[in-house]
């Protein structure tokens, strides 16, 4: 049972390919894999069928937009992997994984198989937070935070969320957030190739957060923000990723640092940025996380060689958090975690929840867990902040 | 002027244009129509209209039948206007008695369904048939002309119109922003497939022009206003006097011609981040290598490069980045480029990263074969991005696929060329705006028609020549200046000039002076008369536009050849 090529290649506008090779050269993980998405698009032009199930490799694609925003004739490359996946995902021939966190999507409006009734659990120690925040939500708010699934469930990634809730508050903004009436954005499902269950979400979704009636809505994820920002038609209200308001609140004066993350003696903390592939590569947001870094007191910012457009890709998104791909050896986020440490830098900061555990992982198994620490931007900023509080109430014990 | 009504006597001519238009319209059927339309004396079809033997079919008719109208029906009068309308003069219909019906363009190229499209290609030949029963005879009018030629841009392009211009004996003003001549071209070091030093060739020009007695360089000037019209220009020039030694001062040049030559700029790579030429000093641009290459200096930071890399098509062959077009003159710098490097550094591996190469020029495929046959390294890639090689920040790396293996590769390098294309001037939008010279989608200036009118503008008496129509080499762009040169000399050799004869008209019993008409011309041809308080039109300026008639509150002006009850008779006729 074969794919039929020619209608997909016509709606997919593949006839502007001229076989440059752009697209595969810069592919991150062409390099690793027999990934070749410009001989995919080759074969969808000359062949009359494809046979989709024989394109394991299909599933290594991390939906990075490299290609798609370096096509010098603006073929989209990587929306050919998302329609080919979606042709298996019809023909319900996907990874096991991949299937697993589907049908938890569907059902419990997250893609960790966690319950529905425990999305809330990120809030833990700050329940009152929460509450006036899910009643501000209710009653109409300036501000709607969007947790995300990862930073809902994910217990690393919870720290974020934290931060990022109390930096709000310290920052006097009137924010809200759904709790348990949140779901999946659905942005890896959608670069999965499970248009179907996207579309729901998207229509549900949007009912959901216009609802709120919020002037603007702030993501903890760059993938939420991209899916929200790029394919919801959210026009009614601004679309932000946490650094982009955040920036913005340092910028108008609305959030001073008081602390410093420097250590005791007074030595900076050398870091360096990744930047994320859907907020760099994809929104072009590179400059908002450097200057939220440079505006920490205690914060010496490096450059690794790679970095802004030509950031390397971590290997988390595209739904690869959910399907190992095809070479478990070579990791991008190996490499990745290497340049960052030959930098000198003590610290790599993300902004992604999905670059946060991908990147830490590889340092641990790279043994470079002694020398490099790696958080989430958030987590130096509320550093920063708490440090003067003089009470460190909750997050930095607990990271002990 | 207005002749004497006549009895309409309508011929209609349909035309197949091949199987443009008779592939979707039922010609035939439109013809028999036609021939029961009121006024239509004769009504016929044929495979091309404009071809000679179209045209004779026109002419016979003329004799045979007695018509004073011609209607003809096939594609945009841009394009065949001017050939029916010589076509029915020779026979001694007034030309302005002769009406077109676009039913190509408008309709069979735009439209899938037949009868739809012949239903439509109807309604539009008999909206030009109730036209033309309607159509006055107009008289067509001469005026003199100014024998000088202004041109813009002191490069190679600019250089070689004015001196075009200047060998005929006519005074040629040729108008540079920089302080001297030359333009891009001095900056080169040697072209292709030649190898001739270009500054020399540059040089060559610059001693002419300086010399020639009929050419007035100024220098460090820009226009700043143009007005008039063809044969009758009057070109404002904003000179620097600040400028040490060639400082200009403003004035006014009057001239019946206008010679656009302002060039090119180079794309910027900065805006291909992925390159990182703002990084790397082993990053270069092809112009900074042509620098490199005549100093005979190659090293990177004091070292000899072993492996040096050339990138085409940076900047060109862009959608994402709206430079569509491809820039013509990449390929073959680079072969020459390569090929001086191999020279230079016979132990160097030198290779180029190409997507096509074209090589269309004389003795072009000549030289790229020689390029090779020297051992410059051809791989088909696009280069995806340059990062530095880890380990070794003098090197970096080249991150492509080699699309002839299918393999990703990493391609160490010293240094690296960008075969940097050409965009269209950044006051190019500037400069059109200032002489309403139309642009292209690519930004670049639009030409009157791509194939038989190529150094025209849209604009008569302003010509074009060299890049700032489109990339080109240094022969194509002498080539155009001199044909530049050439069309600009028409009108002044000929002594007058014919203006437009559907111009705009005031009855001055109806007139207000209210002075709207003043406001809303683009061409200043309307002036009120302050002494008897009506508008007067000048004919000379007006270009028939009909802005000053549809505008007019008290209805006293009247567009001629486009009169209120000829447009609705048309539309009587659409809508029936």
């Amino acid at each position: 049972m074969a794919l039929k090529t020619a209608k997909m290649a016509e709606q997919l506008e593949l006839f502007g390919c001229i076989q440059c090779g752009k697209c595969t050269g810069g592919c991150p993980v062409a390099r690793k894999t027999t990934l070749n998405i410009r001989n995919l698009i080759y074969h969808m032009l000359v062949d009359s069928e494809m046979d989709t199930g024989a394109h394991e490799e299909l599933w290594d694609c991390t939906a990075c937009f490299t290609c798609v925003e370096r096509c010098p004739k603006d073929v989209q490359p990587a929306e050919l992997v998302i329609a080919l996946r979606g042709d298996l995902v019809e023909a319900g021939r996907v990874p096991e994984t991949v299937g697993t966190a589907l049908m938890s999507v569907f059902r419990q409006g997250n893609p960790n198989s966690m319950a529905r009734q425990d999305r809330e659990l990120w809030a833990e120690g700050m329940e009152d937070s929460l509450e006036r925040a899910k009643k501000a939500a209710k009653e109409g708010c300036d501000t709607l935070y969007f947790v995300g699934c990862t930073p809902s469930y994910d217990q690393r990634v919870q720290r974020v969320a934290r931060a990022l809730m109390r930096t709000f508050e310290n920052s006097g903004l009137d924010v809200g957030v759904l709790g348990t009436d949140e779901s999946c954005c659905g942005n890896e499902v959608r670069r999965m190739g499970e248009i179907g269950l996207f579309e729901m979400l998207v229509e549900e979704g949007g009912e959901t957060l216009r609802s709120v009636g919020a002037r603007q809505m702030v993501t903890t994820s760059p993938h939420c923000f991209n899916t929200f920002k790029n394919e919801y038609g959210l026009d009614e209200m601004e679309i932000l990723h946490y650094t982009q308001l955040i920036a913005h609140l340092i910028e108008e004066g609305g959030l001073t640092f008081d602390g410093s993350v420097a250590s005791e003696d007074g030595e900076e903390k050398v870091v360096t940025y990744h930047d994320p592939c859907f907020l760099g590569k994809q929104n072009q947001i590179f400059d908002e996380p450097r200057a939220i870094l440079e505006a920490i007191p205690g914060v010496k910012l490096v450059e690794m060689d790679r970095n802004r457009e030509r950031s390397l890709c971590c290997e988390g998104g595209g739904g690869r958090m959910w399907v190992e791909g095809t070479n478990l050896e070579e990791r991008l986020a190996f490499q990745r975690v290497e340049e960052a440490a030959d930098t000198g830098a003590d610290v790599l900061a993300v902004a992604c929840p999905f670059c946060l555990l991908t990147l830490e992982d590889a340092v641990k198994v790279r043994g470079l867990d002694e020398q490099l620490q790696v958080v989430d931007i958030m987590e130096l900023v509320d550093l920063a902040l708490e440090d003067a509080d003089a009470s460190p109430a909750g997050d930095s014990e607990e990271e002990e | 002027m207005e002749t004497m009504e006549q009895e309409p006597r309508i011929g209609v001519y349909i035309c197949h244009c091949g199987i443009n238009i008779a592939a979707t319209v039922d010609v035939e059927k439109v013809t028999q129509v036609a021939a029961d339309l009121p006024g239509v004396v004769v009504s016929r079809d044929y495979a091309y209209m404009c071809s000679d033997p179209g045209q004779a079919l026109i002419k016979q008719d003329i004799r045979e039948h007695g018509l004073n109208r011609v209607v003809v029906a096939s594609c945009s009068p841009r394009m065949h206007e001017p050939t029916f309308r010589a076509a029915a003069q020779q026979e001694g219909v007034n030309p302005y008695q002769v009406e077109m019906a676009n039913i190509r363009e408008q309709c069979s190229w735009v439209h899938k369904d037949e009868q739809e499209a012949t239903d439509k290609a109807e309604a539009l030949v008999a909206s030009a048939v109730a036209k033309a029963r309607r159509l006055q005879a107009l008289q067509e009018r001469e005026v003199d002309v100014t024998p000088a030629v202004v041109v813009i841009g002191g490069g190679i392009a600019g250089m070689t119109a004015a001196l075009d211009v200047a060998d005929t004996g006519m005074p040629a003003y040729l108008v540079e922003k920089e302080d001297h001549l030359g333009g891009r071209v001095a900056d080169l070091n040697r072209t292709f497939p030649t190898l001739e030093s270009a500054p020399d060739l540059a040089e060559s020009l610059v001693a002419r022009v300086e010399e020639h007695p009929n050419i007035t360089v100024l220098l460090n000037s820009q226009v700043s206003s143009v007005d008039g019209y063809v044969g009758n220009f009057e070109v404002a020039v904003r000179g620097d006097e600040n400028q040490d030694g060639g400082g200009s001062a403003d004035r006014s040049i009057e001239a019946g011609a206008v010679i656009i030559a302002t060039g090119y700029d180079v794309f910027d790579p900065d805006r291909k981040p992925e390159f990182g030429y703002s990084d790397y000093p082993n990053v270069i641009t092809s112009l900074e290598m042509e620098e490199r290459l005549a100093e005979g200096d190659l090293t990177v930071e004091g070292r000899q490069p072993e492996r040096v890399a050339f990138i085409q098509c940076v900047g060109s062959r862009d959608i994402q980045l709206g430079n569509p077009h491809c820039s013509r003159v990449c390929c073959m710098y680079t072969a020459k480029q390569s090929r001086l490097v191999r020279e230079q550094l016979p132990d160097a591996e030198v290779t180029v990263f190409f997507i096509d190469v074209r090589t269309f020029g004389k003795g072009a495929e000549e030289f790229y074969d020689e390029a090779r046959s020297k051992g410059v390294r051809y791989r088909r890639g696009n280069v995806s991005e340059i990062y530095r090689k880890p380990g070794d920040p003098e090197r970096v790396v080249l991150v492509a696929e080699d699309t002839l293996l299918g393999e990703p590769i990493d391609f160490e390098a010293d240094l690296v060329v960008l075969a940097v294309g050409m965009e269209p001037r950044d006051s190019a939008g500037e400069l059109s705006q200032l002489l309403k010279v139309p642009r292209s989608a690519d930004g670049f200036f639009l030409e009157a028609h791509p194939k038989l009118r190529p150094v025209d503008t849209a604009m008569e008496g302003i010509f074009l020549a060299g890049c700032c129509q489109g990339p080109k080499d240094i022969p194509d762009t002498v080539s155009q200046a001199k044909a530049a040169a050439s069309s600009a000399l028409i009108p002044l050799v000929r002594g007058s000039v014919p203006v437009e004869s559907a111009t705009a008209v005031v009855n001055e019993e109806l007139c207000a002076g209210c002075a709207m008409c003043v406001d809303v011309c683009p061409y200043d041809a309307p002036a009120l008369d302050s002494l008897w308080g009506v508008s007067r039109i000048n004919a000379v300026l007006c270009k028939g536009c009909g802005a000053c008639a549809v505008t007019c509150p008290s209805k006293a002006i009247r567009l001629q050849h486009f009169t209120a009850e000829q447009v609705l008779a048309q539309v009587d006729a659409l809508v029936d």
